[in-house]
């Protein structure tokens, strides 16, 4: 059996004074690798708080209320979680990178978080540069992230999620703040390495666009819970559910002559 | 080479580059500053006399070439009391930064990480601090520390470090939601690692500037302590210390007044104007002509 990722019954809730606002309600999913799993629904239905319940990460304020996390069947603390099974991509690359520290730095911190920093970090820093198709890798080492385009900086998060040789990947709404060009090389990199790597994706989007293209399966968020859950194909061919119906229908009409 | 590049490294030239083309005030008091360094540091070679040899025979003698600024009650040289008291004061100031800054970090940071019912309780505490005048603070704890210089130290530092400790929590609490943060924090680093990795160098530069404006001030708490006999003992020179010594000679000898006093005035001027020329470099958000 393959390596699996479980979330189970996670509960995400965020303090309004005594009582408290549910934003994920019981969500449970299972990433496998060399499959990637999209996350999807209408903004604020709780696909990134479920990424970031799940790690450990959440703003202050919110809390994870209920549910653990299991790798390969056993619970793992969201600390133990992060860096080391999951690596991470998020959604906007300019903010993702520290304006005053080269990617140089980064990738030495990235390398240091899991303790994998030593002699070699170059030339291993280096490749996985080239595997995200940065040309020219050494001389990217020196600069800074508004020395660089956003399609380069978000080659660069990659880059720095393959660096730490995490068997899964969230990936947060990874091409939203790209160009359409840009959008369509970074999801064939993500599809390349996920096969390539055999890497379990976590994939959060509301682009049904991305989900075709990327997506072995997918689940429908809303409110917090999960309501659909189905294979690419099937989500397009047959939806059961009203939201995903919409969302299916909001992107097939921005291509009408295809539907 | 890309546009963003040069312009990067225009910032950074400006960034560098000595603040002696601001203006004339600048300019001067970056000599003033230098000059107070190298007293401090080379006291033992540049003061003609030792600063404590008592010479009854030649007490309070006017400027002459042997004794350029003249001799004190006790026929000290005191152009070698005025330089070595350099040490003195700018030591005690540097430290009780080093002090206040280690505070404010700690309980700052403490508080902006941990939110909640610490913050809360953290803040209330830095309150009681900050509800006091400084050097009312100041001398409340000499009072109950006792006088000399290392207590002057802790005074200082208690008295101002809440200030500080306020702004790392602010600076804190606007950077640990930043995404460079979470994405550090997904990607494994502990907390620790993050706080002097991203959160550290951003406050250090807030710090630096507020310190450098507050030098002046905390040098005249030094000096108005000893002056008071709360601080730096007699004989040890010092320039509160030397305008309480001269102080009964104020009609007879006044250049014993002056001489310290002006040290002082020249030396608060100088790091004011220097603080305020290093706030306009390092906040971005006053350069006029980089605004995105």
């Amino acid at each position: 059996m393959s390596e699996t990722l479980t979330i189970e019954n996670l509960h995400v809730a965020a303090q309004h004074g005594h009582h408290d606002h549910v934003l994920v309600d019981g969500v449970s999913l299972t990433l496998r690798r060399g499959r990637i799993l999209a996350l999807v629904g209408a903004s604020g239905c709780g696909k990134s708080m479920t990424c970031s319940g799940a790690q450990g990460v959440l703003p202050p304020g919110v809390r994870v209320t209920q549910g653990r996390v299991l790798h390969n069947d056993t619970t793992v603390a969201p600390e133990r979680l992060r860096g080391r099974v999951v690596a991470t991509i998020l959604q906007n690359p300019r903010s993702a990178f520290n304006p005053i520290r080269t990617m140089a730095d980064h990738a030495r911190e990235t390398l240091r978080a899991v303790g994998r920093f030593d002699g070699d970090w170059r030339s291993r820093t280096l490749e996985a540069f080239a595997t995200v198709g940065l040309e020219d890798a050494e001389s990217v080492l020196p600069l800074h992230a508004f020395e660089m385009s956003g399609g380069m900086l978000q080659r660069a998060m990659i880059a720095l999620a393959l660096l730490s040789d995490a068997p899964f990947l969230f990936a947060d709404e990874p091409t939203t703040d790209l160009d359409l060009i840009v959008q369509a090389r970074i999801l064939d990199l993500l599809d390349e390495l996920a096969r390539r790597r055999n890497l379990g994706v976590l994939l959060i989007t509301h682009d049904m666009g991305v989900v075709a293209r990327l997506a072995d399966e997918v689940a429908v968020m809303e409110n917090g819970r999960i309501i659909e859950r189905a294979t690419t194909r099937e989500i397009f061919d047959n939806p059961q559910r009203i939201a995903t119906r919409e969302l299916v229908e909001a992107h097939m009409s921005l291509y009408p002559e295809v539907a | 080479m890309s546009v963003a590049s040069l312009e990067a490294r225009a910032a950074r030239r400006r960034m560098w580059r000595l603040p002696i083309r601001d203006s004339w005030a600048v300019r001067i008091a970056l000599l003033i500053v230098a000059l107070l360094a190298i007293a401090a540091i080379a006291a033992p070679w540049i003061a003609p006399y030792d600063p404590d040899a008592v010479d009854l025979a030649r007490r309070l003698q006017g400027p002459s070439l042997a004794h350029w600024l003249g001799t004190d009650h006790l026929g000290r040289d005191e152009l070698s009391r005025l330089i070595y008291g350099t040490r003195v004061t700018l030591g005690s100031v540097a430290l009780s930064i080093v002090l206040i800054l280690a505070l404010a970090i700690a309980v700052g940071g403490l508080s902006g990480y941990m939110g909640g019912r610490i913050d809360q309780t953290i803040m209330r505490f830095c309150d009681c601090f900050l509800a006091f005048p400084t050097i009312v603070l100041a001398l409340f704890l000499i009072g109950i520390l006792g006088t000399g210089m290392v207590n002057v130290i802790i005074a200082i530092a208690l008295s101002h470090f809440a200030w500080y400790a306020r702004m790392v929590r602010g600076l804190v609490l606007s950077f640990r939601q930043r995404d460079f943060v979470l994405a550090s924090r997904a990607a494994g680093a502990s907390r620790v690692r993050v706080f002097f990795e991203h959160l550290f160098p951003a406050i250090m530069a807030q710090m630096i500037v507020l310190a450098t404006l507050d030098i002046g001030h905390m040098m005249l708490h030094v000096a108005g302590l000893s002056f008071l006999g709360l601080g730096v003992q007699p004989p040890t020179a010092e320039w509160g210390v030397m305008i309480g010594d001269a102080r009964p000679f104020v009609w007879s000898m006044p250049m014993l007044i002056l001489w310290p006093g002006l040290a002082l005035l020249l030396s608060v001027m100088a790091f004011n104007i220097l603080g305020d020329a290093v706030r306009d470099r390092l906040d971005p958000s006053l350069h006029g002509d980089h605004q995105h």
